[in-house]
């Protein structure tokens, strides 16, 4: 790709020790490019450590606004000696490699093909600033300032995003500032400014807002009314019960007691997290908990338990590579099959696919509406791209005429008139029966139990009653089908091709159907959002006998689901994987596809 | 035990209590356990202690985990809601619960088993929240229902009563274990003394708190034989009262027994426990001296009962918290919700 005036579609990686406090640095930078209304996506490459391993902050500016990333680096902020030739290995011919030159590397002024910028950024800091922490803070801000020139941010932009950033302290907007002009200067003074990739103000970015998946996943959860949450720490789902914590103290404290309108509970491991979420919803508070891939593993009994049981319960998946430990810090969509079928015995899971963090908002209302109308478990599987990463995403909205879907259930004053109370009797017809509420009314009483029961929620052995509750829960999933968010389907005319995804693999194949159609290659696409699959998703396939199914991982899990749960002979589901662990780019998928296409063997 | 389904006889001349049950409305289906299981005298004590609190059924919750014990709240109070969970699992769903609705009484009934294996993590951490509930363990030292294989209860020296051999890994007090993770309310029992357990009960659920009742109760199929540290005749040989409880409703005039030493506590809701240590050195609010008490007498071989430890300063899982004093069941979703004005004021900082 030619790299001559790039303006708005380019790639800056800034390589960095992680501890060393780039986050702020790297959040300024990018946060000052999107306030130039030009669109960009962020993306974190983090070890598995608190201290002292590289770590990389990739932004890509996207005049074309694609939320993916692009698989390419044009400019290398180098700050990590220990990664310096790798770092300048990545960079793609025609780029722009900066490092602290404070020593100066000859060995980094190999590459012919690449303009290699020095600045001596620990020196420029070190003499502005006092204080070892400082100092290295500073020197952070320093290569924004050099950024700032070489780029042409507009400063105005820098000052007030620092300004609102820390507020009431002037002291630490002052230092900011300087360390701002005097990454500014230094670049003005040594080198030709701007560079020819560089930034020019545009008007696509009003309305939206830069925001991470498990932010706006825990804002749902405010916003869906759930009071009770439990969780036990793991990476990358973490952050999603910080969030929680902070909007609640937020919205959730009593104003003139200071008592606390929820309660969240860290666990002592994801047992006891989704146990205490299943008692708190047993009860009738909307209740949720949070995890990864191995707390999936510890979760199935419980899922069980509340599947057979039909107690409502919201749990989001914030998937990451495995199996087993894993990398902890790394994307994947593994956990479909587990997540769709946890727990031994007869089980299947209502599942939620969002794609970005917008729709991790939306659906975690739409999850404990599901979860509560249905009477089981949903598990929202999110990843570690959308959960942790900041996205673009068009401003969230609220309906203040929502109101909470509830589903069946008998109050006090329904179940006095009652004349007998069956837990499991399939009043309606659909598979959902109604539930009464511990301490509403004596005749609402039943002992819940994930032994054998009949629809009167007593014990049983008997092998008609048995069946009569597992026959009824499978046709409470066909009503499933009917209620979870259907597909989103884009289709062209005349279209050569079909491809079928889910979650965060979506900027990928926009900007892959994007590069297809330059081939001369129209595509049709389904983005699937839930599980069980409706009427929509199946008839798709009616009219795509050949389509490829693009996933993160290496089993094609959501290929195996479609073809267990739609009979799709195995030969029309082409898999597209990738399950490396980085955020899914367009290059991942295009070659696959046009290599398959080119060998005529596409319908 | 028979299988006959016996017919439920109302009894016009039954006395009522203060919210005008019977305690007919206490009890609950017939138990399915061994004719003679110690664990069917605990549910007779619980239905009592119910009735003689004049507590509404409805209003309690009762969980229990797997095993023997576990299948007990089908035995006792009909009406209230009941939940069969998973195998040492019963902590955690209890304090979701209690988290949820912290208006209604709860009642966890475990075994030896469920708690102090499986479930021994659970139990400890439900310990230090202080989850406001009643925590029961019908300890027999014997897993049951797999027919007969020894608990982590189980004492060194104990024999199985097939083929097992003799135990000889150390046993887990649950009592030591509760006063150790800071167990505001410890007190063990013996399934075979009603006239103890009753007010032990009675104690344990106006308790604000974790209140930990250990029952040695005995398996009369697998583990009650000669040899044997957890049966019937072994108890009743080496139980060794300390405290006894005597449980005080608030109306009822405070009158002091003379011959043993009495202290008062004040429960939450305003009644008394008088506690009455048979050894005057006994302090039960002094956590370091009951410990080495425990110890001391168990050295000898004795089982040390009664109400033997007690905080009721202590504050609870909610307290601790600082969550709300009305149920969260019980707000309304206009409350939770902070609506569309500020989700927008919210979004500025995302900009």
């Amino acid at each position: 790709m030619a790299t001559e005036d790039r303006v708005n579609d380019f790639v800056i990686r800034i390589a960095t020790v992680n501890g060393t406090g780039s986050t702020s640095a790297n959040s300024l930078l990018m946060k000052a490019i999107f306030r130039m209304g030009i669109p960009v996506v962020g993306k974190n490459y983090f070890p598995s450590n608190i201290q002292g391993l590289p770590t990389w902050y990739e932004i890509r500016v996207t005049k074309d606004a694609y939320l993916s990333r692009s698989g390419h680096i044009d400019i290398m902020v180098a700050m990590n000696a220990q990664t310096y030739s790798e770092d300048l290995a990545s960079v793609q011919s025609g780029g722009v490699f900066i490092y602290d030159s404070t020593r100066r590397r000859e060995e980094l002024h190999a590459r012919a093909d690449v303009t290699v910028l020095p600045i001596p950024l620990s020196e420029l800091a070190n003499n502005a600033f006092t204080g070892a922490r400082t100092r290295i803070l500073m020197r952070n801000v320093t290569y924004v300032g050099a950024l700032a020139a070489l780029l042409e941010i507009d400063l105005n932009t820098l000052k007030q995003l620092l300004e609102e950033t820390f507020a009431n302290k002037q002291a630490l907007i002052d230092s900011n500032l300087t360390a701002i002009q005097i990454g500014y200067n230094y670049a003005r003074e040594q080198f030709n400014c701007p560079l020819s990739m560089h930034l020019s103000r545009l008007d696509k970015t009003a309305g939206y807002i830069m925001i991470d998946g498990n932010t706006a996943a825990a804002l749902g959860c405010v916003y869906a009314g759930a009071t009770v949450g439990s969780w036990y720490p793991i990476t990358p789902s973490t952050s999603l019960f910080d969030a929680f914590t902070d909007f609640c103290k937020r919205f959730r404290t009593d104003t003139e007691s200071g008592t606390q309108n929820y309660c969240i509970i860290q666990a002592e491991d994801e047992l006891a997290a989704i146990g205490m979420a299943l008692g708190a919803a047993w009860n009738g508070a909307r209740a949720f908990t949070s995890t990864s891939g191995p707390g999936i593993s510890l979760m199935s009994e419980f899922l069980g338990l509340a599947y057979f049981t039909e107690i409502p319960l919201v749990l989001f998946d914030i998937q990451r590579v495995g199996p087993s430990t894993g990398m902890p810090t790394r994307t994947q969509q593994s956990d479909i099959l587990a997540a769709a079928y946890a727990s031994h015995g007869d089980t299947r899971h209502v599942l939620l696919f969002p794609s970005d963090p917008a729709e991790c908002f939306e659906f975690a209302v739409k999850a404990f509406d599901l979860a509560d109308r249905l009477q089981t478990p949903v598990i929202v599987l999110s990843d570690l791209d959308i959960g942790m990463n900041d996205w673009p995403c068009p401003e969230l909205r609220w309906d203040d005429s929502y109101r909470p879907d509830y589903g069946k259930v008998y109050r006090a004053n329904e179940l006095r008139d009652l004349e007998r109370f069956q837990r499991y009797l399939d009043v309606d017809g659909d598979g959902i029966c109604y539930r009464s509420l511990p301490g509403d009314h004596p005749r609402g009483a039943y002992l819940i139990r994930g032994s054998g029961h009949n629809q009167a929620g007593a014990y049983t052995e008997r092998s008609d009653e048995y069946i009569e509750v597992m026959d009824r829960l499978r046709r409470k999933f066909d009503t499933a089908a009917t209620l979870v968010p259907g597909p989103i389907i884009e289709r062209t005319p005349n279209a050569d091709m079909a491809i079928v995804s889910l979650g965060s693999c979506h900027g990928a194949i926009q900007e892959t159907r994007d590069r297809l159609v330059e081939k001369g290659l129209a595509s049709d696409y389904m983005r699937i959002r839930s599980f069980p699959f409706c009427d929509d998703v199946r008839s798709f396939f009616d009219s795509h006998p050949r389509v490829f199914v693009v996933e993160q991982n290496r089993d094609a899990q959501l290929r195996s689901l479609l073809m267990t749960e739609t009979g799709i002979a195995a030969d029309r589901l082409v898999p597209v994987l990738y399950y490396g662990g980085e955020p899914l780019s367009s290059v991942d998928i295009i070659d696959v596809i046009a290599q398959d296409i080119k060998q005529g063997k596409a319908a | 035990m028979s299988f006959i389904k016996k017919p439920r006889i109302n009894h016009p001349g039954l006395d009522t209590n203060a919210v005008g049950l019977t305690i007919q409305d206490y009890e609950g289906a017939m138990s399915t356990l061994c004719a003679g299981c110690g664990h069917d005298s605990v549910s007779s004590a619980i239905v009592q202690a119910y009735y003689e609190l004049a507590i509404e059924p409805h209003r309690v919750a009762k969980l229990s985990g797997i095993g023997c014990s576990s299948k007990t709240p089908t035995y006792f109070l009909r009406p209230a809601h009941g939940f069969n969970s998973v195998h040492g699992r019963m902590p955690s769903i209890a304090t979701g619960a209690s988290a949820a609705n912290r208006d209604l009484h709860y009642i966890g009934i475990s075994g030896d088993g469920d708690s102090l294996s499986i479930g021994l993590g659970q139990f400890c951490h439900a310990i230090r929240r202080n989850v406001n509930m009643l925590y029961v363990i019908e300890n027999n030292g014997v897993y049951g229902l797999t027919k007969g294989q020894f608990s982590a209860s189980a004492d060194v020296g104990s024999s199985a009563r097939k083929g097992g051999g003799t135990n000889e890994i150390p046993p887990i007090d649950p009592v030591l274990t509760a006063i150790n993770f800071g167990c505001s309310f410890v007190a063990r029992g013996f399934s075979g003394d009603k006239t103890t357990l009753v007010p032990l009960i009675k104690a344990a659920i106006l308790h604000r708190g974790f209140a930990l009742l250990d029952v040695i109760s005995p398996c009369v199929t697998f583990n009650d034989h000669e040899g044997s540290t957890k049966s019937y005749l072994h108890t009743r040989e080496f139980e060794q009262t300390a405290v006894y409880a005597d449980f005080v409703p608030i109306r009822d005039e405070i009158t002091a027994s003379v011959d043993t030493h009495v202290t008062s506590v004040t429960l939450h809701d305003g009644s008394q426990i008088h506690l009455r240590t048979v050894d005057p050195d006994y302090d039960p609010f002094d956590r370091d001296s009951v410990v080495s008490y425990i110890h001391e007498h168990q050295n000898k071989g004795q089982i040390v009962t009664g109400l033997l430890f007690v905080d009721e300063t202590a504050p609870d899982m909610l307290t601790l918290s600082g969550t709300t004093e009305t149920p969260l069941v019980d707000l309304s979703f206009d409350t939770l919700n902070p609506g569309a004005a500020a989700l927008k004021t919210l979004q500025k900082q995302w900009r």
